[in-house]
């Protein structure tokens, strides 16, 4: 494949972009201008490449291409003075030449793309397009954004990066679980972005949650010190590896009926072997937390059987770490499981005040299915009519309509 | 790079005080002052009167206006400012968070646009 130079290109693209942006951007910390230099490196790759035959470090050829273009912008753009010391910084790399390697500053760039002082919505949009080169377009359809919007949402961003002072720094030990933990978040949500769409029928958004696979991967290779990329990691791979067990023909199979055997096996023992390995780590956090609760659900794979307690146990712990909802709704369902729906729904009622639950579809699933266990067929049916308004998915919708329909029949 | 620290605060809440005298500067402050100093940050920095010695210019068709108070009546109002120079905006942060400010205001950090020589 080495003759290709279509498939070298983006071979490379895929390989080192992130790369390149970051070592571009390090210095002058302008990424726009580093992605324009490098689109601009990639279309004459695919211009030389097939006349003069691929390069044989593919990522230095781009590299020192990219640096002149950002030179070439530079001098048209700026005026003589003020463009002097960018210049002459320029130039003095390009005469060192294409460092024998270069340097990964992948996770400097998403701290950058993390921090504080970029809203947080544009956090997880622009890491996919800085580090994956993802175009917004793209990005705006698994976030559900107009594409106007996105694209407005990342140049905003990139201007603050470059302007407002905000450094490619990983942060010092005090500051690190915070910042780390913004990077984190912002990987998930690409994920959960990717995921939503579960059946795989948008496939540009099920390569996201791929993409978001990659990033994980990348962050725990660079922080081998540190326990929740680990551990956001291995929540990633348990629930990837339940992706296809989660569609049966186009129908929704939930968690409790899944079959085990449907599970990818290979990425529950790689979370597993990640887990473990987090857990060796000083500190604990919410993604190892949540992904200890994964690893007990897929345990049934091994034991046919759910230890509710250890989920319970372990959902103390993690509304002991962040007061989220969601993970409140999840501890009511365990805790149902161990002592019944009157427990559970007791647990829910508490939380019906807190506004973010109103429009929380699974909230209303939840209290139709221990209302339906009560057999309060009024309540039950009337959760069910509010998750069914609410769920975004069709095959989830369709499977809430199948569960009221079910539980009212077996009630007449 | 340099940054602008803006305090913003309610200064109906503070103690009240002479203007026509200068003011005693607080423990903190002076710590602070000294360590910006200390660690060649420092830049400028000063108090100002309330807004209620404030006065606002503006020129409008030709005409000037002179008005009584400032610019925005807010529920917090700039009391003080840092001029420093920092390494990058985590830097920054780093002065803007120990600015004794923070503890009953609000500091706004804003990067200074370096112009043409």
């Amino acid at each position: 494949m080495q003759g290709d130079p279509r498939a070298a290109a983006e071979r490379a693209a895929r390989e080192s972009y992130g790369k390149l942006v970051a070592f571009l951007a390090a210095r002058s910390r302008d990424i726009a201008a580093a992605e324009d230099a490098l689109a601009e490196a990639f279309a004459t790759a695919l211009v030389q490449w097939p006349r003069d035959g691929v390069p044989d470090r593919p990522d230095a050829w781009l590299l020192t291409v990219a640096r002149r273009r950002m030179a070439d912008a530079i001098r048209r753009r700026a005026t003589a003075d003020a463009a002097t010391e960018h210049l002459t910084m320029i130039d003095a790399e390009r005469r060192e030449g294409a460092p024998e390697t270069i340097a990964d500053e992948r996770l400097r760039l998403m701290f950058a793309c993390a921090h504080p002082a970029i809203d947080p919505a544009a956090r997880a949009p622009l890491i996919l397009q800085t580090i994956l080169g993802l175009d917004a377009a793209s990005i705006a359809a698994a976030f559900l954004v107009p594409p106007a919007t996105m694209s407005q949402r990342l140049v905003r961003a990139k201007t603050r990066i470059r302007d407002a002072g905000i450094p490619f720094r990983v942060p010092e030990q005090e500051e690190l679980p915070e910042r780390l933990d913004a990077v984190l978040a912002a990987i998930y949500a690409a994920f959960g972005a990717g995921w939503s769409d579960a059946d795989g029928s948008e496939p540009a958004k099920r390569d996201l949650a791929t993409e978001a696979i990659w990033l994980g991967r990348v962050v725990t290779a660079q922080m081998p010190g540190e326990a929740e990329p680990a551990g956001l990691l291995a929540l990633m791979l348990y629930v990837e590896a339940r992706r296809s067990a989660r569609r049966d023909g186009g129908r929704y199979v939930p968690l409790s009926e899944q079959d085990p055997a449907d599970w990818n096996g290979l990425l529950i023992d790689e979370a597993e072997t990640l887990l473990a390995r987090a857990s060796a780590l000083a500190g604990v956090g919410r993604f190892q937390i949540e992904a200890a609760i994964q690893s007990i659900h897929c345990a049934r794979r091994a034991t046919g059987a759910t230890d509710w307690a250890a989920v319970l146990a372990a959902y103390d712990v993690l509304m002991a770490l962040s007061d989220s909802p969601v993970a409140a709704i999840n501890r009511a369902v365990a805790l149902a499981e161990i002592d019944g729906p009157t427990a559970g729904l007791a647990e829910l009622d508490r939380l019906a005040s807190d506004r973010r639950i109103a429009g929380y579809q699974p909230y209303w699933a939840a209290r139709a299915e221990l209302a339906a266990r009560m057999g309060n067929m009024a309540d039950a049916a009337e959760a069910w009519t509010k998750a069914i308004e609410l769920a975004d998915d069709p095959t989830v919708c369709a499977w809430l309509k199948d569960r009221l329909a079910t539980a009212t029949a077996r009630a007449n | 790079m340099q940054y602008m620290l803006l305090i913003h605060m309610d200064e109906n809440a503070m103690p009240p005080a002479s203007t026509d005298e200068p003011y005693a500067m607080n423990e903190s402050y002076l710590a602070y002052n000294a360590a910006l100093k200390k660690a060649g940050a420092w830049i400028a920095g000063d108090r100002l009167k309330p807004t209620s010695l404030a006065t606002t210019v503006r020129m409008r068709d030709g005409k000037t206006e002179v008005l009584d108070g400032p610019f925005a009546e807010t529920k917090e109002q700039l009391g003080g400012y840092y001029i420093i120079e920092a390494k990058d905006l985590d830097d920054a942060l780093g002065w803007a968070r120990k600015c004794p400010g923070t503890a009953f205001g609000t500091v706004e950090l804003r990067p200074i646009w370096a112009k043409q020589d």
